[in-house]
């Protein structure tokens, strides 16, 4: 069974169109990515599966729940590490983990969690004064402490510097050997791309194009860009293969079959003699094809 | 990794929990505890020094035996009312309230939780005020009335607490609730003699004193530790008043009251934060 199946979730605030007809299904053990920039509808929609926003429109089935009426049940088996989550200051990190487990039929141990998400030699310390990364930290490690089946993670590393970013990462992937259902809001493409089975693009309050990775957007099925510098003394037109265009001193080479029009291109300058000087071909990458998904040239 | 299986929690477990945990958070929150424990106490110092602990004229009572009891009541309401609309509506700004509305607690023992913390402490106020007032100022225990004692305090923390959780309701962020609690308190205690008794006081604050319940609990309270009285002392109109002024408190904040930060207050904190890369 799915653990998240969504149809037609709607969500609009006066005039202002939230989530529009949204369609999402992930399956237990997945961990799925909705990525969007901010503002396109990433947090209303997973509110609405979390219970904490209702749904003027859809049907929703969480874990077989209806999240706006699963209640104690439904929490019971869900994590929830939000955007703007807070935790009494004066508490220790083990004391947090110990209230907050206690709350759950079932609980993660909680000297476990804390070597998890990093925070072994801040366990006794007062969360107060924790580093902003260390609170992030604990969030997660909050979220995990019930043992969900599910853990909603809303842009887990928001404000993170590159490096703690990429701890983070660290942490997450442990999580994904769990085998736990994790749906990740980013707006971090890379972040996505790095942690995430299956990704869904969200914009405007649409989903505009779901995959994996590798085929998001028809990644997979892309044209080819083979790039080199023009040799000296050599017009473009005598370039042999067709749709070249000029970028600067950079030819661009757009090809259905890279391998056919590298073969052309390399026999041609074997064939004269000329160095096709910083040669690539590339594919598009997920940013190119995020950007054009989201409009954001 | 090890997972505990275990039972679901009981209700009462959860609550009690909370109740422990509400209690830990407010002893590490000195300014909390200054200002309900040790600042009514500083009153009572400072109002014994200042007036004599003699006989009032006209009450046949002494200053202390006047006072303890007022102040006691003024302690348990900073306890109740003040501590509830600060904390909770703190804990709201914080995101506190939206991570609990995630978790499997029930909403209402979240809130039982918290106030019976705020009871419990309003209860240890009063009876270190109490204590205060026998030992160093020989204020006078009088069996025959401790019942009616009791049930006044049980029903004026239980009001006060559910207007601290009506401020709360109504407080757009955790800097309002402060100055909504201190606007209140501070001039109705003026008014409904808590700090000293007012003599012949214009008609006007007459009115707004018998109106606002702090008076109605405090007379009621005061007179049960008053040696000159006779009777059990159950002052069932002012108790009456006070439920009534709980329970519409209760039913309003119940309808008002919101789990998330609303949003200019979000968490204004982190905003700032946000500019700048967090450090792992």
């Amino acid at each position: 069974m799915a653990a998240i199946e969504v149809e037609g979730l709607a969500k609009s605030y006066g005039d202002v169109v939230a989530v529009d007809s949204v369609d999402i299904t992930i399956e237990a053990g997945e961990v799925f990515a909705l990525l969007g920039p901010n503002g396109a509808g990433k947090t209303t929609a997973v509110e609405i599966l979390e219970g904490h926003r209702f749904a003027d429109d859809g049907r929703i089935s969480v874990l077989g729940f209806d999240p706006s009426t699963g209640g104690r049940a439904y929490r019971e088996r869900i994590g929830i590490v939000l955007q703007e989550g807070g935790v009494e200051r004066e508490l220790s990190v083990r004391e947090a983990l110990s209230i907050y487990g206690g709350m759950y039929p079932r609980r993660l141990d909680a000297d476990h969690l804390i070597d998890l998400v990093g925070l072994t030699e801040k366990a006794d310390a007062r969360i107060k004064t924790l580093s902003g990364g260390q609170q992030r930290r604990l969030e997660l490690a909050l979220g995990l402490v019930g043992d969900p089946d599910l853990l909603f993670l809303d842009e887990p590393t928001t404000g993170f510097d590159p490096s703690a970013r990429r701890q983070a990462w660290g942490i997450l992937e442990n999580l994904t050997a769990l085998g736990k259902t994790i749906l990740l809001t980013t707006h971090y493409m890379d972040e996505a791309q790095h942690l995430a089975d299956r990704i869904a693009v969200i914009d405007r309050g649409k989903i505009v194009a779901e995959g994996t990775p590798e085929t998001l957007g028809g990644r997979a099925d892309g044209k080819s860009v083979i790039r080199f510098a023009l040799p000296q003394g050599v017009g473009p037109e005598e370039v042999p293969v067709s749709a070249i265009t000029i970028n600067g001193d950079l030819v661009e080479v757009s090809a259905d079959s890279a391998t056919r029009a590298l073969h052309e291109l390399t026999t041609w300058a074997l064939g004269r003699g000329l160095e096709l000087e910083r040669l690539q071909v590339t594919r598009p990458s997920l940013e190119d094809v995020y950007l054009e998904l989201t409009g954001e040239h | 990794m090890s997972t505990d299986l275990l039972r679901r929690p009981s209700l009462a477990s959860l609550v009690w929990q909370q109740f422990r945990y509400q209690n830990r958070v407010f002893w590490r929150t000195p300014i909390a505890a200054f200002f309900t424990i040790v600042f009514p106490l500083m009153l009572l110092v400072l109002f014994t020094a200042i007036f004599g602990n003699e006989e009032i004229e006209g009450l046949g009572i002494t200053t202390a035996q006047y006072f303890t009891p007022g102040l006691a009541v003024f302690a348990a309401v900073s306890a109740t009312y003040t501590n509830l609309a600060i904390g909770t509506a703190i804990a709201r700004d914080n995101g506190i309230l939206k991570r609990i509305r995630g978790t499997p607690i029930p909403p209402w023992a979240y809130i039982a939780g918290r106030v019976a913390s705020s009871v419990y402490l309003a209860f240890l106020a009063m009876a270190l005020m109490m204590g205060a007032g026998v030992v160093f100022y020989g204020v006078q225990i009088i069996a025959r009335t401790l019942p009616a004692a009791l049930l006044t305090f049980v029903v004026g923390v239980s009001c006060f607490a559910a207007l601290g959780m009506l401020v709360a309701a109504i407080s757009p962020n955790g800097d309002a609730a402060p100055a909504i609690t201190n606007a209140t308190l501070l001039p109705v205690a003026f008014i409904s003699n808590i700090f000293f008794p007012i003599e012949n006081p214009p008609r006007w604050m007459e009115i707004a004193g018998n109106f606002f319940p702090l008076k109605a609990f405090a007379e009621a309270f005061r007179d049960a530790f008053d040696p000159t009285l006779t009777g059990s002392q159950f002052h069932w109109p002012q108790i009456g008043y006070l439920l009534l002024w709980g329970v519409v408190a209760g039913l309003l904040a119940a309808r008002f009251f919101r789990w998330e930060p609303s949003a200019g207050s979000t968490s204004r904190r982190r905003r700032r934060d946000e500019s700048k890369p967090v450090p792992a």
